[in-house]
């Protein structure tokens, strides 16, 4: 068991302490500070505590109950959202919201407010927790709901385990007819068509995000592969269809990474060609739907020893398209950015989170290889644009932003400390906060 | 379906195989110690699909308590296909070394506590001519070291027992299956440093189920400590016992 962040950018040293039974006090960290550890699918530094004390909370794992009639589902929070899965989809029921991962812990969604390809119908992973219980490093329990101590139950969700380990939460699933996804896929030449078939598509479709090739300049700029899905009406399944994917293993870190400029303008070049027709249908399972990287276990090895990044941003909605298309543009410039551009509507839903990184408008994602410094000044170039556009970059992705572009990019940040658990920590905050949070108080 | 006692139900390795036994609509009873832990494991076996879960109170050197715990799941579940036999703790050498009292109380768990259920269990299994017998036993039991052999002794014992229970009932067709896990990354070995030989609750969990399925006598898990065990147990004692082990 490794207790890295996914992107490997970053090394920390701590001492991991397992938790296996929500009953049992918070434990002796020696007079360290701690942090709640998920599965470790955080790209930066936010699931990191160096020189301090891991809380590894993969073993809480037991579900509690669940009402197979309204859907709601109270586990344990170290419980795979794969896991969840597997257990409530063959009884109807489906995750109201799931990030592009299903290899991620229930605590860990909730601590980043994860959003998902239905963002623009469901808004955040948080809007359908109904409630929680933390404990405090001084050995209080609080059970938050949007009735019971709801300023505590917003601080949690998107409070990157800061203020208490969440123990437990009950989460409101969401009733399907079938484990199938109808989608289509609709090939678009630049960012132009990208904003109108978004907005077309989002009126009738659950499930929506696009892919784009950031390696194109000019009027190709922002040409990509739209990808929108539903739910699909009860079906006879297809005959050929075996539901137990093969799931390939990236079986070691190669010294250098695999995704260098070459390779990528071949696989942007042929993932955009590979869309022949303009628009293709297919019924085809949840799983390669919304998890299609999770095919390839440790993909992220294949960035070599230095590790990648993710860089994701939000832009507002009110004029959107001109700060993306200077995102993209400045990517495209670099030449350093990677296949995993990903370009999504963020409706008008509002997330509950005080620190919760979801807001109306556009979000985008892309990983880079670590190129170091070339690669930090790019970043800082993107948060400038970020900036001015009053958008945000989100912590769960990242590994670098400054404590002042963090504190631009989430105002609330001090209104947070007051619930924030004095005896927790990561990486992360320590390098957002500074040691401001001190003063703050 | 099959009916199935498990004593030490509470064990990280122990929960991963009622999963398993869940899953497939089982009928499940859990003994163990600490009624908060079997009452959540309890109801996230029932939701997993066992058709029928049951608990009952066990600590382990409460000799007088065992005749009791077997009487009562036979009844609930209405007689007994399967038991497994996962408690244990692992004894603190050193403390060991210094306390007789110490000494006693770790054998007590780990040897005699399992070798009176066991007495029992054979009894009533041997008059229905049917079943499986599941112990943990241990690696460290297949030779005495330094670093642990108050805790290695006691596997041993028990694994001696098996055997004998094994050629005893084997007319009666009973399966007796000794269980000699590695490194295995639970509560019990939380504070110890991981490496590569380590395994997690859920694979040996898996080597259980199917080494009930096949009948097998004795399961080294993950397989590659058999081999590790017959290299350890190969060196000669006037060797071995000058080795840092
Ligand atoms: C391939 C891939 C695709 C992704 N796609 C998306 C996406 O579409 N949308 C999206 O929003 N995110 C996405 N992510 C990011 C991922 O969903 C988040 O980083 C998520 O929080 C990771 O959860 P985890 O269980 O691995 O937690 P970790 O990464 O281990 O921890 C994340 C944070 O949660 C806290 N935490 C974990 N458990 C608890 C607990 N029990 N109590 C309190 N705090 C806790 C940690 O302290 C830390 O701050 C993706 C990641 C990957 C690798
Ligand atoms: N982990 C390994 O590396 C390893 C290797 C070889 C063999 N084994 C054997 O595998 C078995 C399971 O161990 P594990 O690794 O799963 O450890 P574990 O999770 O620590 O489980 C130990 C179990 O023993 C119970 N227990 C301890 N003392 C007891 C007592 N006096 N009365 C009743 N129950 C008692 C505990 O109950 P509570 O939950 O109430 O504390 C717990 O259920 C043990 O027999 C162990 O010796 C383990």
């Amino acid at each position: 068991m490794s207790y890295r962040s996914w992107g490997g950018t970053k090394t920390a040293v701590q001492r991991v302490i397992p938790l296996y039974w929500e009953q049992e006090p918070f434990p002796d960290t020696e007079g360290k500070l701690a942090l709640p550890f998920g599965n470790g699918r955080s790209y930066g530094d936010s699931c990191l505590n160096d020189g301090g004390v891991l809380l590894d909370t993969r073993h809480l794992d037991h579900f509690l109950s669940f009402d197979r009639k309204t859907g709601i589902l109270r586990c344990e929070a170290g419980t795979l959202l794969s896991e969840i899965l597997s257990f409530t989809v063959p009884q109807g029921w489906f995750l109201p919201v799931t990030p592009g991962t299903k290899y991620v812990t229930l605590g860990g969604a909730i601590a980043n407010d994860v959003h998902g390809k239905n963002h623009h119908r469901s808004g955040t992973f948080g809007c359908h927790i109904l409630r929680f219980e933390i404990l405090r490093s001084d050995n209080s329990r609080i059970l938050c709901s949007p009735s019971d101590n709801k300023d505590f139950f917003s601080a949690t969700i998107g409070g990157l385990g800061l203020t208490g380990v969440i123990l437990w939460a009950e989460i409101a699933l969401k009733a399907i007819s079938s484990p199938f996804i109808q989608s289509e896929t609709v090939r678009f030449g630049n960012l132009d068509e990208f904003f109108s078939l978004s907005r077309e598509s989002d009126r009738d479709y659950e499930y929506t995000v696009s892919w784009i090739d950031c390696l194109v300049h000019g009027k190709n700029l922002g040409r990509g592969i739209f990808i929108r899905g539903n739910h699909a009406p009860p079906l006879p399944p297809p005959t050929n269809f075996s539901s137990s994917r093969n799931i390939r293993n990236f079986p070691f870190s190669p010294p250098f990474s695999l995704v260098n400029t070459l390779s990528l303008r071949a696989f942007n070049t042929m993932y955009y060609r590979k869309q022949i027709r303009k628009r293709s249908k297919r019924l085809e399972p949840y799983d390669p739907f919304f998890y299609p990287l999770d095919g390839i276990s440790h993909w992220n090895r294949m960035y070599g020893r230095k590790g990648f990044y993710q860089y994701q941003c939000v832009i507002p909605e009110e004029e959107s398209e001109f700060p993306v298309r200077e995102l993209l543009t400045e990517i495209a410039r670099s030449g350093q950015g990677s296949f995993l551009a990903v370009l999504k509507h963020f409706g008008n839903i509002p997330s509950p989170g005080i620190l919760s990184f979801p807001r109306p408008g556009i979000t985008l994602a892309l990983d880079f290889p670590n190129r170091g410094e070339k690669t930090l000044s790019l970043f800082s170039r993107l948060d400038e644009i970020v900036a001015s556009a009053k958008g945000a970059v989100y912590p769960a992705k990242d590994a670098r932003m400054s404590s002042k572009s963090y504190q631009q990019f989430f105002p609330r940040w001090q209104e947070f400390l007051r619930f924030k658990d004095p005896g927790l920590s990561s990486d992360f905050w320590k390098r957002v906060t500074k040691g401001d949070e001190c003063n703050a108080y | 379906m099959q009916r199935i006692l498990i004593i030490g139900a509470t064990s990280a390795i122990a929960q991963e195989v009622a999963r398993l036994f869940a899953e497939k609509g089982n009928r499940i009873f859990l003994a163990g110690r600490n009624p908060d832990k079997l009452s959540i494991l309890a109801n996230d076996l029932s939701l997993r699909g066992a058709i029928q879960v049951e608990k009952g109170l066990f600590e382990a050197t409460d000799f007088d308590s065992h005749p009791r715990l077997i009487e009562e799941s036979f009844n609930s579940l209405g007689g007994l296909d399967t038991v497994l036999i996962a408690f244990g703790t692992l004894a603190d050498q050193k403390k060991c070394e210094g306390s007789v009292e110490e000494t006693l109380r770790e054998i007590s768990i780990n040897e005699l506590s399992i070798l009176s259920l066991l007495t029992l269990l054979a009894n009533r299994f041997e008059k229905q001519k049917s079943g499986t017998i599941a112990v943990l036993s241990s690696v460290a039991g297949d030779r005495g070291r330094k670093s642990n052999y108050v805790y290695g002794s006691a596997k041993s014992a028990v694994t001696t027992f098996l055997q004998g229970l094994r050629n005893r009932l084997s007319s009666s067709r009973i399966h007796i299956m000794t269980i000699k896990p590695g490194f295995v990354d639970t509560p019990m070995t939380a504070s110890f440093k991981k490496g590569f030989l380590w395994a997690t609750p859920e694979s040996v969990a898996k080597t259980i189920i199917k080494g009930i399925e096949k009948k097998k006598d004795v399961l080294y898990t993950p397989f590659f400590w058999r081999a590790i065990m017959i290299i350890i147990r190969s060196f000669p004692e006037r060797l071995f016992k000058k080795m840092n082990l």
